[in-house]
């Protein structure tokens, strides 16, 4: 035990003596791989924080139905029960033209000044079925009943938003598997050149008895800290980007009367800023590792 | 103990360079492995450090048969020899100390117990107070005894060294051999491949004489 934790001492040691002999070269990596993870993670944070605004308005679809100006409260009437049987149906609320009018007398202050109710009566129509092909054929069942002026459904725009969202959350997968190839490439191609300039210490070292395991170690350990360091610059740079938009937005949600802030991604989303570098680190060094020994042992 | 049985070896796309030898070391000799350049030396020595394998014939080493072990215990193996390369393979990019440090990390030994080691093993070779000196520095006959002081510093029971005299004067020449000398006394088996038919008639010890891959004596 006490071997082991020697061993894997002693590689990190030597990890971290050939980044400090090369210490520009490595905060340049950090930085690099700051930049590659920062860029899905700010495209996280915008989504993650708009599906927050949007998840408290309701989703509820509702089809809105106006009668014509002219038709008979009879009509009225029939609608409602014709409504009320039909099993697509969940509720339904008749609004009348007289009530519509006060209530946006009330709301306007009297500012609306007619001397006539330009307003139909209409329906507040609540859908059983939730499906969005379901709602446009009760709407255009509907919109055919006689007396009705229109049928409208009033979801529409929250779910072209919720689309949109979707849309989003595919395009950062997309990116994310993009730049974590990105970054495999760029922290294998590290740890390849590093085995080429380590080549003799290697070729010294499997002569007088090192294991493969042992000459790979200190690899695996750069291609970690590598991803480490790429991590931790990616969160820093994504709570600097946020600090610094949440200023703007701070001026733009105040003119909507919102206190809407970018927020940082929660804890374990941190996390996997973190981690999935490193793990990306230790997989790249660990191909590039592998093949480049496989390369050595074939020229001698 | 080692021994060769019949032993032949040929690398692909190039002639035999060893025919059929056969022989065996016993604990604490002191073995020459003479003859002319490309007679096969330096690949004996190869095959006795494990670092190749035979093309047929049987390696022995104490009681493992090389070419029936497996590949990852080859290092394990290696680990009991102590090598001088003809070439040094000294690594430039770092001091004397750390040169010589090499083996005993492989080993997982580190920290106290090792300086202790590393100070000792350059003491052996007179080189005690360079350590901190960059092996570029040294003269030829010291990178030389440096490449000994890392050879002996895990205290392997075999010491390997292909020519190691070959580029000195001889003076430094007999520097060398006194320490080999010196470690055979301690009960090290030594193995020295040489071209130099002076070294070897001063010594009289046993010698292995190679013909273009034939052992002749």
């Amino acid at each position: 035990m006490k071997h082991w934790i020697n061993q894997h001492a002693q590689a990190l040691r030597l990890v971290f003596g050939r980044m400090r002999h090369r210490l520009l070269a490595t905060l340049v990596m950090w930085c690099v791989m700051g930049v590659t993870v920062c860029l899905p993670a700010i495209l996280f944070v915008i989504v993650d924080n708009l599906n927050r605004l949007t998840g408290n308005i309701s989703t509820e679809p509702q089809i809105s139905v106006f009668m014509k100006l002219d038709a008979e409260p009879g009509s009225i009437t029939r609608l409602q029960q014709w409504l009320t049987q039909q099993k697509d149906v969940a509720r339904v609320t008749f609004i009348s033209k007289d009530a519509a009018w006060k209530q946006l007398q009330q709301k306007t202050a009297g500012a609306i000044n007619l001397d006539k109710n330009p307003l139909p009566d209409a329906f507040q129509v609540a859908p059983r079925n939730h499906d969005p092909a379901a709602i446009e054929a009760l709407q255009s069942l509907i919109q055919k009943q006689p007396g009705v002026e229109l049928a409208q459904m009033d979801a529409t725009w929250i779910k072209r938003l919720y689309a949109i969202l979707e849309l989003s959350k595919k395009a950062l997968l997309v990116l994310v598997g993009l730049l974590g190839f990105a970054l495999l490439a760029i922290i294998g191609n590290t740890i390849r050149l590093q085995v080429v300039t380590q080549r003799e210490e290697i070729e010294v070292s499997k002569l007088i008895g090192a294991t493969n395991r042992f000459i790979r170690r200190p690899f695996l350990y750069a291609g970690i800290v590598y991803g480490l360091g790429g991590g931790i610059a990616a969160l820093l740079l994504l709570a600097g980007v946020i600090q610094l938009f949440n200023y703007s937005i701070a001026d733009i949600a105040a003119l909507y009367a919102s206190d809407f802030h970018l927020g940082m991604p929660e804890p374990f989303v941190c996390l996997a800023i973190i981690l999935i570098p490193v793990a990306l680190g230790w997989l790249g060094s660990y191909v590039a590792v592998g093949r480049s020994l496989a390369k050595l042992e074939s020229s001698r | 103990m080692i021994k060769f049985d019949q032993v032949s070896k040929r690398y692909p796309g190039s002639e035999q360079i060893l025919r059929n030898v056969s022989f065996s070391i016993e604990p604490g000799e002191l073995v020459f492995v003479a003859g002319a350049s490309g007679a096969g030396k330096s690949t004996l020595l190869k095959l006795i450090a494990a670092t190749e394998r035979p093309t047929s014939g049987t390696v022995l080493i104490g009681n493992q048969n090389v070419s029936k072990l497996r590949a990852a215990a080859l290092p394990f193996l290696r680990r009991k020899f102590g090598l001088v390369f003809q070439d040094h393979k000294l690594l430039y990019d770092r001091n004397c100390f750390e040169n010589v440090a090499l083996p005993l990390y492989i080993n997982g030994i580190t920290g106290h117990e090792a300086g202790k080691r590393i100070r000792a093993a350059l003491d052996k070779v007179g080189l005690l107070g360079k350590e901190k000196a960059m092996p570029i520095t040294l003269s030829g006959g010291e990178q030389q005894r440096l490449a000994i002081a890392r050879a002996v510093v895990s205290r392997p029971s075999i010491l390997i060294a292909d020519e190691p005299t070959g580029n000195l004067d001889e003076g430094y020449a007999e520097e060398i051999m006194g320490i080999f000398y010196a470690f055979q006394q301690v009960g090290v088996t030594v193995i020295v491949a040489t071209h130099d038919q002076h070294e070897i008639a001063n010594s009289g010890a046993r010698v292995l004489r190679l013909e273009q891959g034939t052992l002749t004596a």
